[in-house]
């Protein structure tokens, strides 16, 4: 995390819209300095929500969405926030942004809003939120703490949505509602057809362990593996 | 360090103008809030008579739903005619059990005649309620639905979530004549001897399982004396 975390004063002067430092603020957060895989926050949500793959990209969004403008309007706020009370002026904001999200899905995607119930409220708990404002909003100045919101969100976001897509293709044998492997004939592979279907995929059952919470533990611990095993800089020295 | 004055004010400030903008929103998004309440209450009605129906589109559920008949029923079982989807059970409930209103809904399935009743009770941490349709026998159940404020995930909210134990009540009996006896969401599984009356339990959920045979034992009288008089 220290490596995100930069002093004011070591920032020069004229900062480009999109520089090296920028970029790097951004893509930093998507694998080595992961949410989930790395920084080990917003577990709870993460194993959570992913059963299915709408679901998912709803609360991603979501957790984007919350995580850049609340550093946007933290890092804006830094100068004036009396330092007594930061955490708190910090949980306002997290809780207004949270609250807007909850009123807009429920105006425009009630099934949505159904499904993820109290997960969207529990994004104000989610640690990622919190952590970056404390790590890196507090010290920056708005928009590159803007693009450290977005990069940790997509970061999560990332990670949700390849979990949920393992979950619901083999837990349920669909993608996003798209039927894929299954036993009836609006399947795309019908392992029931007489034909190659029941020949190549008769085996194939569906992998009830997948729809469950303890599954989405495994998938993440299987993605972290391979991270560090593949991340050099990942790789613990000591 | 600033002044108490200056953290006081700053704290003011901030929660009065987000609270004045969240304000702003929740009051010009509800009626879209309503609307979408309002259609998905249609939508559960619905889901029990047939579990295909969850597929409906916007239009279907509102077509489908107004071909429905309507009926408000008082305590005694008195039927008249009506909106029965305006009856709130979440009111009544409050009100003294001779003054409370049942929604009834009559489905035309075919030339057969769905009654689609209304079931509220307590599950474990809040409450919970649903739909029950019946056949014209007024006894073989055709389908129901569940929903409940915030049992336990994976526990007590497979009540709503699993489709497997909302499959169980097709084809049951709601009340069994010879005994006078409930249908009952049994822990420890059904009886061969009696499993027309009896569902499986969900494990690890039992005191939900419990409200939803309390609710069933508890909430059908008025349904079952406007029956009785159908019968006659």
């Amino acid at each position: 995390m220290a490596d995100t975390a930069v002093q004011e004063k070591d920032i020069a002067v004229k900062e480009p819209l999109f520089g090296k430092k920028e970029r790097a603020i951004i893509t930093d957060p998507l694998n080595d300095n992961n949410p989930i895989t790395v920084q080990v926050l917003g577990i709870c949500s993460a194993l959570a929500v992913t059963t299915l793959v709408v679901p998912s990209l709803v609360m991603a969004v979501a957790v984007v969405f919350v995580c850049a403008f609340a550093n946007l309007i933290i890092s804006l706020l830094r100068n004036s926030m009396p330092k007594q009370v930061r955490m708190i002026v910090q949980l306002v904001v997290i809780a207004f942004l949270v609250t807007v999200v909850e009123l807009v899905l429920k105006a425009f995607s009630f099934t949505v809003y159904k499904q993820l119930s109290v997960f969207i409220g529990l994004i104000i708990t989610n640690c990622i939120v919190m952590g970056r404002l404390e790590a890196f909003a507090m010290a920056n100045k708005p928009w590159r703490s803007f693009l450290d919101g977005l990069g940790n969100g997509l970061g999560y976001g990332g990670i949700l949505i390849i979990v949920a897509t393992l979950r619901e293709v083999f837990g349920k044998g669909t993608f996003a509602g798209w039927k894929l492997i299954g036993g009836t004939p609006d399947y795309l592979i019908n392992t029931a057809d007489a034909g190659w279907g029941q020949m190549l995929f008769g085996w194939y059952a569906n992998n009830g362990l997948m729809v469950l919470p303890a599954a989405a533990m495994f998938v993440i611990g299987i993605l972290i593996w391979i991270q560090r095993s593949w991340n050099p800089k990942l790789v613990d020295i000591s | 360090m600033h002044s108490s004055r200056y953290v006081y004010l700053y704290t003011l400030t901030l929660t009065t103008v987000v609270a004045v903008i969240l304000a702003f929103l929740a009051t010009s998004l509800k009626p879209l809030h309503e609307k979408n309440e309002a259609l998905f209450k249609k939508k559960d009605i619905l889901t029990a008579i047939d579990a295909e129906f969850a597929a409906l589109k916007d239009e279907q559920v509102e077509e489908k739903f107004a071909a429905m008949k309507q009926y408000i029923l008082d305590a005694e079982g008195n039927a008249t005619e009506g909106e029965a989807d305006k009856v709130d059970m979440k009111k009544e409930e409050k009100k003294a059990e001779e003054d409370r209103k049942y929604p009834l809904y009559v489905y035309n399935d075919g030339g057969k005649s769905l009654y689609v009743i209304s079931v509220r009770g307590n599950g474990l941490w809040d409450k919970i309620w649903g739909s029950i349709a019946l056949k014209e026998d007024f006894r073989t159940i055709a389908g129901v639905t569940f929903d409940h404020v915030g049992e336990t995930p994976g526990l007590g909210a497979e009540i709503k979530d699993n489709s497997d134990f909302k499959k169980q009540f097709i084809g049951d009996k709601i009340y069994n004549d010879a005994t006078d006896q409930y249908l009952v969401v049994k822990k420890g599984g059904q009886t061969d001897a009696n499993k027309d009356y009896e569902v499986d339990a969900i494990s690890g959920a039992t005191v939900t399982c419990d409200g939803v045979t309390d609710m069933i034992e508890g909430g059908t009288d008025p349904y079952f004396a406007y029956f009785n008089s159908l019968n006659k």
